[in-house]
């Protein structure tokens, strides 16, 4: 034991300097920007450092050992799993879009917020301190040895590789983003650059190199994400924690959304102004849909010569440049086909109408104009609840994690710690939504668009998605219902926003790559392992040699990552949505079939093939048929939302596995004292088993 | 591997803790979400109750609870006999 906390403290030695190095790292650069080194140039010395620091310690971690390279020697100390569990958790999701997501739709986003971190209660009461006694290295292993047979294991290893996919593609797709949007680099060079250091990473090292890479992700990470909040806090409340301060803050938005909704306040006469104008916009737009269904090709070709003689015209007149410019946009940006023309004035029209309906409240839960809607909202917020956190539970990258630790004690408390680092970062989201939102809604709406904030004008320059603003009512003045901010602006403008240096936006955006790194290192981790530790080397080759699993492994890693690039490079959809269906698909999966595994006894094989298969096929059916991209477009059961289609599958994942084994022999008692065996943390007859 | 009469009673205690636990849990989930718009009114910290419980509140006692839960476990394996180092 002494030789552990050795290693512990030596650990926090480590580490203590490290990220003593990251903050010198960050002073230095600063000074060279004093000095006037180009911004360009900062970003790619930061990206660079960092993804080769990761790269590095890939290459100090690397090994040929079994239990190091699947579960990381089983030597990691609780404080250090829950650091790189975090890091393993907080996507390019959580880091990037949370903030935005709370920004837009206010309460009812918390529903991330509760749904992410809630799950790791059940992960901590049902499955880590059992998983760990279990000791083997993957969760479908744990499947193939509590329920028998190849059976299990096969769906379980379907499974994780399905969730997992799914959530990684969505990581890349992130990491594509950020890479090109700070370098300039293209998107699909961007995504080869990140994937590359992911390999490098686990190739080498599989767990071991992941979970020291993690850990220094995740100080990057909560370091970036912390200091623009912190600033901004001081900023508008002179208090620096963010967290406590923003109460303050959410009244005066609060108040603040009370007068631009009241047309009877100068400011609030402005808006409905500008909200009237959209109104007729969109009304404009119907009628064009319209016109658009009755006649079809014609009338399209009709329009866009419209255009053009619009355009002729002005052009004569010596009209206002601006007119001209708008209406020469306009030309040039008209749908080429009816299916275009479709979706894109649909589009508008959708756009229009939020804009010019009154402001939602920020604080207000479930706001809706009747008390259906209301109620909708309600049941699609706890069904989301539900789903993140009972997938948060059966996650097999996260799961895999609590394999790592030295032991059951450590596994309860490395939970705690996983969750005590991943809140740091949760409980700030919310509080940076409503600062942001304070800034825009009194500094930015009433400011004249001759003196616009710099950050405004500088993003709307690079992406007119993320930030745009337009004087829809010519009074020279900014009004909220003519700010377009998209929410993925939030995090990576806040720099500037709380204005400071250019430094800090680059750490930013070292921050959200390393979010996305350290999920996607976990996911490829766990894909490569389900096929070379449970296909191959449980079904194919038992005797297969360690050299030649590992060596497999690695290759499968290969394979996975050009997958990966591969079907991310063709741009499907929305990652908020790939990443909920990533929870719904898992917790359908194995949420059932693993707790039932271990709390009730009677569980058998038929049970939980009958269970997992059909909780993920109600899963899955329910997505193909509600989810627009599949284009079935069948009515809701209950309205509940696609992205939540957990709350069918989940339960019916525990009635199959109850039905199945009640109908079926009990299990043998070797299975039934395996079950006792990960029950007691220590038991009589232990020694010589398990735990390698 | 004989699971013994205390091995039961402490595999009982767990499960009490667990199912308690889990109450909270749930309420301080779903039962305040449910209610959100009847508690509205009611302030904390400058914050409406709901928005604090989802945004902060709900965290700070999965917190509690994971932490009490490890701490617990330990003192009932000891308590038990079942704990890794005796």
């Amino acid at each position: 034991m002494s030789g552990q906390s050795q290693f512990t403290s030596q650990l926090k030695r480590y580490y203590s300097l490290y990220t003593g190095g990251v903050i010198g790292f960050v002073v230095l650069l600063s000074i060279l920007e004093q000095m006037g080194v180009p911004n360009q140039t900062l970003g790619y010395i930061f990206l660079g450092v960092t993804v080769s620091l990761y790269a590095g310690i890939g290459i100090l971690s690397k090994t040929s050992d079994v239990s190091e390279y699947y579960v990381a020697g089983r030597r990691i100390p609780a404080l250090f799993n829950g650091m790189a569990t975090a890091a393993d958790w907080m996507s390019a999701a959580s880091f990037i879009g949370l903030a935005g997501t709370l920004y837009i739709s206010g309460y009812d986003g918390l529903a991330f917020v509760m749904g992410w971190t809630g799950g790791y209660c059940l992960v901590a009461l049902f499955l880590a301190p059992y998983l760990r006694k279990f000791g083997q290295y993957t969760v479908p292993d744990f499947l193939g040895a509590r329920y028998g047979g190849d059976g299990p294991r096969m769906i379980g290893v379907f499974a994780a590789i399905l969730c997992s996919f799914t959530y990684v593609i969505a990581q890349i797709y992130g990491l594509g983003l950020i890479v090109s949007r700070f370098t300039g680099l293209d998107f699909g060079v961007g995504v080869f650059v990140g994937l590359g250091s992911i390999l490098f990473c686990s190739f080498l090292g599989g767990m071991r190199a992941v979970t020291w890479t993690q850990v220094s992700q995740y100080v990057i990470l909560i370091v970036a994400y912390m200091i623009p909040v912190i600033w901004l806090s001081v900023k508008h409340t002179g208090n620096p924690v963010p967290q406590i301060a923003y109460g303050y803050v959410l009244e005066q938005v609060t108040a603040r959304e009370k007068v631009l909704n009241d047309a009877q306040t100068p400011d609030g006469a402005r808006e409905a102004e500008v909200r009237a104008i959209l109104k007729q916009r969109q009304t404009g737009t119907e009628a064009k849909l319209q016109a658009l269904d009755a006649g079809g090709e014609k009338y399209l070709a009709a329009e866009q010569k419209r255009l053009q003689a619009k355009l002729d015209a002005l052009r004569k007149q010596h009209a206002d440049e601006a007119d001209i410019a708008i209406t020469e946009q306009n030309l040039n940006a008209f749908p080429k086909t009816v299916a275009d023309a479709n979706s894109a004035w649909r589009g508008e029209i959708e756009a229009d109408r939020l804009k010019s309906s009154p402001i939602a409240a920020h604080a207000e839960p479930f706001a809706g104009p009747d008390e259906e809607t209301r109620d909708n909202k309600r049941k699609n917020f706890l069904a989301l609840v539900f789903c993140l956190m009972v997938g948060t539970a059966a996650l097999p990258h996260i799961l895999m994690r609590f394999y790592t630790t030295t032991s059951v004690k450590e596994a309860r408390l490395s939970v705690f710690w996983s969750l005590l680092f991943i809140s740091l970062l949760y409980l700030t989201a919310p509080a940076l939504a409503v600062l942001a939102k304070y800034d825009v809604y009194t500094l930015l709406v009433g400011s004249s668009f001759s003196e616009l904030p710099s950050w405004v004008s500088a993003w709307a320059s690079v992406d007119k998605a993320l930030m745009n603003v337009s004087d829809i009512n010519k009074d020279g003045i900014v009004q909220l219902a003519e700010v377009t901010i998209g929410g993925d602006l939030i995090v990576l403008a806040t720099p500037e926003i709380a204005g400071l240096p250019y430094v800090v936006t680059a750490l930013v955006a070292a921050g959200g790559l390393a979010a996305a790194l350290s999920t996607a290192d976990g996911l490829m981790l766990t894909i490569a392992n389900a096929l070379s530790h449970d296909v191959y080397y449980k079904m194919i080759d038992p005797k297969a040699p360690t050299g030649r699993r590992l060596a497999i492994s690695k290759g499968l890693l290969l394979v996975v990552a050009v997958c990966a690039a591969y079907v991310t490079s063709l741009k499907p959809g929305d990652i908020l949505f790939m990443v909920g269906a990533a929870f719904s698909l898992a917790g359908s999966a194995f949420f059932p079939a693993l707790v039932l595994g271990i709390f009730w006894k009677r569980a058998n094989k038929i049970g939980a093939i009958v269970g997992m298969i059909s909780g993920l096929s109600v899963c899955m059916l329910y997505m193909y048929i509600t989810y627009p991209f599949f284009g079935v477009n069948a009515p809701l059961w209950w309205d509940i939302n696609p992205i939540s289609a957990g709350i069918f599958g989940i339960p019916v994942g525990f009635v199959g596995v109850i039905v199945g084994s009640v109908v079926s022999r009990p299990p043998a008692a070797k299975v039934q004292a395996l079950v006792d065996y990960v029950r007691y943390p220590n038991m009589a007859g232990d020694e010589g088993r398990g735990a390698s | 591997m004989q699971v013994s009469e205390r091995h039961q009673r402490y595999w009982r205690s767990n499960l009490r803790m667990t199912g308690m636990l889990l109450a909270i849990w749930f309420l301080a989930t779903f039962g305040v979400s449910w209610f959100a718009r009847e508690l509205q009114t009611l302030t904390v910290l400058g914050f409406p109750l709901p928005f604090f419980m989802a945004a902060q509140g709900a965290l700070l006692i999965y917190l509690l609870l994971v932490a009490f839960y490890a701490w617990r476990m330990g003192k009932l394996d000891d308590e038990y006999g079942v704990g890794e180092d005796t």
